[in-house]
C-alpha cells in the first residue's frame, strides 16, 4: 500500500514462514470464530450500536496492519479509536504494501494475530474480495454508489489526488509535470516507490501521462516523460520518506495530496513545502476498506468501520489531507471540518478515476516498459 | 548475506554407530530442516505450482526479456566485485603474510576483516549514505570546499554502480579471510629452494607459487561471487527504483501490489538463483580440493 517495507530478508521471511507454518504448534482456535460478530452485516444484526461496542469491549483488541501513523492522519485515528474504546489496537508492519496485508492475512490465518480489517489499493481489493466479510455502516447510506460494494463487501474510505509536492525554498514553483524537465529540478524529483510495486509511484506515473498528452487509456506518455526525466538527470531514484524531505534530499516528490500535505503540516516552520494538483492532470483514486473474513476480533472489527465512518472519524481522515468518502453528504449535513476542508489543495480541472480495465492496461504497459525507460 | 561452509568429506564408516551419538545432531538436523531443507523445497515446488497444479508457465517466464536482463546484471555485478575484491583482497593478505605472524598489524587486520566481511544489509547501506548520500558528509564537504559535485552524472549511489561500490567493501575483507590460510601454506623454503636452483622472483611466482595458490585463489572468488550474487537487504536498502538485480525483482514479485499473481515467479527466480549459486559452489568445493592436496 505504501512505500515497499525495507525489511531485510523478506525473502527469507516469506519462505521460512511458510517451512515454519507446517511445524507451528496446533492453531488455537481464535475467539472469534464462530461468534454471532463474526457474520454480523451490520450493528443491528447484532441488536444495535451498544450491544456491538459491548461485544468489541469483550475482545478487547484489534490488530491492523500497514497503517503508518503519518498516512492519512492514521496515527491520531489510532490513538483515539483506542482512548474512545477501550481497545488496544496493535498495528502491525506500518510500511507494508497491499499485498503484504493480504500475505499476512493468509499466513496468519486462524491465529490470534491475524489482521481484522484491511486498507487496500484498489487493485488488490479486487483481487481478494472473496476474504472479505460484508459489513454496512450505520452511514453506509451517505456513500455513493460508485464508492462501494452494493452488499458491503468492500466500501472505499478516503481518497486524494496525485500531486507534486515540493520546497519552495530550494526550487521555483512548477506550474505543472512538463516544467519538471527543467535545468533547474537536476536531480531533484523523486517518486514514492517503484510504479511496478507500488499503487502511489503507478498513479504518478499515470499523472505524469495525464500532464504529457496521455488519457486514463494510455499511460505511454507518462513512461516517455519519466524516461526523459532520468536522461535529463532530473529523476531521484531514492524512496522518498519525511527524513530525505527534511535533510533536503528529495525536494520534490509525486505523490498522493494527502501524504504531501500532511508533510508540509510537520515541517511548518522547518521548510516551505508546498503541493500542488497540476492543472488538468488531476488523478484521483479511493482506497478500499474492509473487514477480513477470518478477523480474530470480528466485533472489534466491524466497531472499527463504524468508528472510521462516523463524522469523527471521516473528519480525522480529513486533517490528514485526505478527502474522506462521505464528504458531500457530511457537507451538506454541515457536520465537516469546514477549516481543514478549505485547506485542501486547489483542484483545476475534472478528476479522472481510471476504471479497473484501464488500470489493468496500464499495468501490463508499465511491467513490460518501465525498467525500460529507466534503466 | 548468506555465508557458505564447504562440506568435509565423509568420515570413513565405523564398525558400529551408537544411536545416542546420533541424538546429539538432532538440533541440528532440526535447525537445517527448517530454515535450509524446507524453504528450498517451498521454492522448488512453488516455481512448478499453477492455479491448476503443475505448470512449466512460471520457469517459462524467465525468459521474459526483463528477467534475463536482471540475471545478467546481477551475474555480471557479482563477478565485477568479486573480481576486484579477489585483487584487492589477495595483495592485502600476501601483505599480512609477509607481517610478523603474531605481530599487532596481522591481528588488526584479520580482526577488522573478520568484522567488516559480515558488515552488509542495511547498516552498510546507510553507512555510505550517510557518507556519500546527497547529504552526506563527505559529498556536502566536497561540494562546499573543494567545488567537486559526486553526482553530476547522476545518482550513481542507488544504481548499479553504487552497488558495486558497496559490495566491494564487504568482499575485499571476505577474501582476506578466506585467501589467508592459502597464503600461510606457502612455505619459505620452496622460494631458497627456487633460488638456489637459480630461479628469478618471477620464475618462482609463475612457476611455483602461482600454480599452487591459483586453485585457492579461484575458489575463494567463486566464494565472493556467490556472496555478492545472494546478497539482498543491501541492495533494497540502496535501490528503490528498476530492481536491477534478481534479489530485487523477486522482492517485487512477491509484494507488488501493482503486478499481482506473481509469486509463483518470485520462487522460479528464486530456483534460478539456487540453480547458480549451486553450480558455483560444486566449482568451490572441486578447488577447495585441490588446495588442500597441496597446502593442507
Amino acid at each position: 500500500m505504501r512505500t515497499l517495507a525495507r525489511t531485510a530478508a523478506a525473502l527469507v521471511a516469506v519462505t521460512t514462514f511458510a517451512g515454519t507454518a507446517a511445524c507451528s504448534p496446533p492453531e488455537k482456535e481464535s475467539a472469534g470464530s464462530g461468534t454471532a460478530a463474526a457474520t454480523a452485516t451490520s450493528a443491528a444484526d447484532l441488536g444495535g450500536m451498544d450491544a456491538l461496542v459491548a461485544a468489541a469491549k469483550k475482545e478487547g483488541e484489534l490488530n491492523v496492519i500497514a497503517l503508518p501513523p503519518d498516512w492519512a492522519n492514521y496515527g491520531e485515528i489510532i490513538k483515539a479509536f483506542g482512548t474512545k474504546y477501550g481497545i488496544k489496537v496493535n498495528s502491525a508492519q506500518p510500511d507494508a504494501s497491499s499485498q503484504d496485508e493480504i500475505n499476512a492475512a493468509d499466513q496468519l490465518k486462524g491465529q490470534d494475530k491475524a489482521p481484522d480489517v484491511f486498507d487496500l489499493g484498489s487493485a488488490v481489493a479486487t483481487a481478494n474480495v472473496a476474504k472479505f466479510a460484508p459489513y454496512k455502516t450505520a452511514t453506509w447510506a451517505e456513500i455513493p454508489d460508485a464508492l462501494k460494494d452494493a452488499n458491503g463487501t468492500w466500501t472505499n474510505d478516503y481518497g486524494g489526488y496525485m500531486s507534486i509536492g515540493y520546497d519552495a525554498g530550494k526550487v521555483p514553483a512548477p506550474s505543472g509535470v512538463a516544467d519538471l524537465l527543467k535545468p533547474e529540478y537536476k536531480g531533484k524529483v523523486a517518486l514514492n516507490g517503484d510504479p511496478t510495486q507500488a499503487g502511489a509511484a503507478f498513479a504518478g506515473v499515470m499523472m505524469a501521462s495525464l500532464g504529457s498528452g496521455g488519457s486514463a487509456d494510455d499511460i505511454a506518455p507518462g513512461v516517455d516523460f519519466f524516461a526523459k526525466l532520468k536522461k535529463a538527470g532530473n529523476f531521484l531514484p531514492v524512496d522518498p520518506t519525511p527524513a530525505t524531505v527534511e535533510s533536503g534530499q528529495t525536494p520534490v516528490v509525486i505523490d498522493w495530496d494527502y501524504l504531501n500535505v500532511a508533510q508540509g503540516t510537520k515541517l511548518k516552520g522547518k521548510l516551505d513545502w508546498k503541493t500542488l494538483v497540476p492543472a488538468n492532470a488531476v488523478l484521483g483514486s479511493f482506497y478500499v476498506q474492509a473487514v477480513s473474513k477470518d478477523a480474530p476480533h470480528p466485533a472489534a472489527a466491524r466497531l472499527w468501520q463504524e468508528f472510521l465512518y462516523s463524522d469523527e472519524g471521516q473528519n480525522l481522515w480529513l486533517k490528514g489531507g485526505a478527502r474522506p468518502v462521505r464528504a458531500d453528504a457530511m457537507q451538506k449535513a454541515g457536520t465537516i471540518d469546514a477549516a481543514a476542508f478549505a485547506a485542501l489543495p486547489k483542484v483545476d480541472g475534472t478528476p479522472v478515476f481510471q476504471t479497473e480495465a484501464q488500470t489493468t492496461k496500464a499495468k501490463e504497459y508499465l511491467a513490460a516498459n518501465w525498467a525500460k525507460a529507466i534503466g | 548475506m548468506a555465508t557458505v561452509s564447504d562440506r568435509p568429506d565423509p568420515p570413513a564408516a565405523k564398525p558400529r554407530v551408537r544411536a545416542g551419538s546420533l541424538l546429539g545432531t538432532v538440533p541440528f538436523l532440526a535447525y537445517v530442516a527448517v530454515f535450509l531443507i524446507i524453504p528450498t523445497l517451498v521454492v522448488v515446488v512453488g516455481a512448478f505450482a499453477g492455479d491448476g497444479g503443475f505448470t512449466w508457465s512460471n520457469v517459462a517466464a524467465l525468459g521474459e526479456g526483463y528477467i534475463l536482463d536482471a540475471f545478467a546484471r546481477s551475474v555480471a555485478l557479482s563477478a565485477v566485485t568479486a573480481a576486484i575484491g579477489a585483487v584487492l583482497g589477495a595483495v592485502l593478505a600476501y601483505a599480512l603474510v609477509t607481517a610478523r605472524p603474531g605481530g599487532p598489524l596481522r591481528r588488526v587486520v584479520t580482526a577488522a576483516s573478520g568484522v567488516l566481511a559480515q558488515f552488509g544489509g542495511v547498516t552498510l547501506a546507510f553507512a555510505f549514505i550517510a557518507t556519500i548520500g546527497l547529504s552526506g558528509f563527505v559529498t556536502v564537504f566536497l561540494r562546499d570546499h573543494l567545488g567537486i559535485d559526486l553526482y553530476a552524472g547522476g545518482v550513481w549511489l542507488f544504481e548499479l554502480p553504487g552497488l558495486a561500490l558497496v559490495y566491494t567493501y564487504f568482499q575485499v575483507p571476505l577474501m582476506v579471510i578466506v585467501f589467508l590460510p592459502a597464503l600461510d601454506g606457502i612455505r619459505p623454503q620452496w622460494r631458497e629452494a627456487t633460488e638456489s636452483l637459480g630461479g628469478s622472483t618471477w620464475q618462482y611466482w609463475t612457476r611455483v607459487a602461482g600454480p599452487l595458490l591459483a586453485p585457492a585463489f579461484l575458489g575463494s572468488a567463486l566464494l565472493l561471487f556467490a556472496n555478492a550474487f545472494s546478497a539482498y537487504a543491501t541492495a533494497a536498502a540502496l535501490v528503490s527504483q528498476g530492481n536491477p538485480i534478481v534479489p530485487l525483482q523477486i522482492r517485487g514479485a512477491l509484494t507488488s501490489e501493482v503486478v499481482l499473481g506473481q509469486q509463483n515467479l518470485g520462487k522460479a527466480m528464486a530456483l534460478g538463483m539456487v540453480v547458480v549459486v549451486a553450480v558455483v559452489m560444486t566449482g568451490y568445493t572441486l578447488l577447495q580440493r585441490r588446495t588442500a592436496r597441496w597446502l593442507g
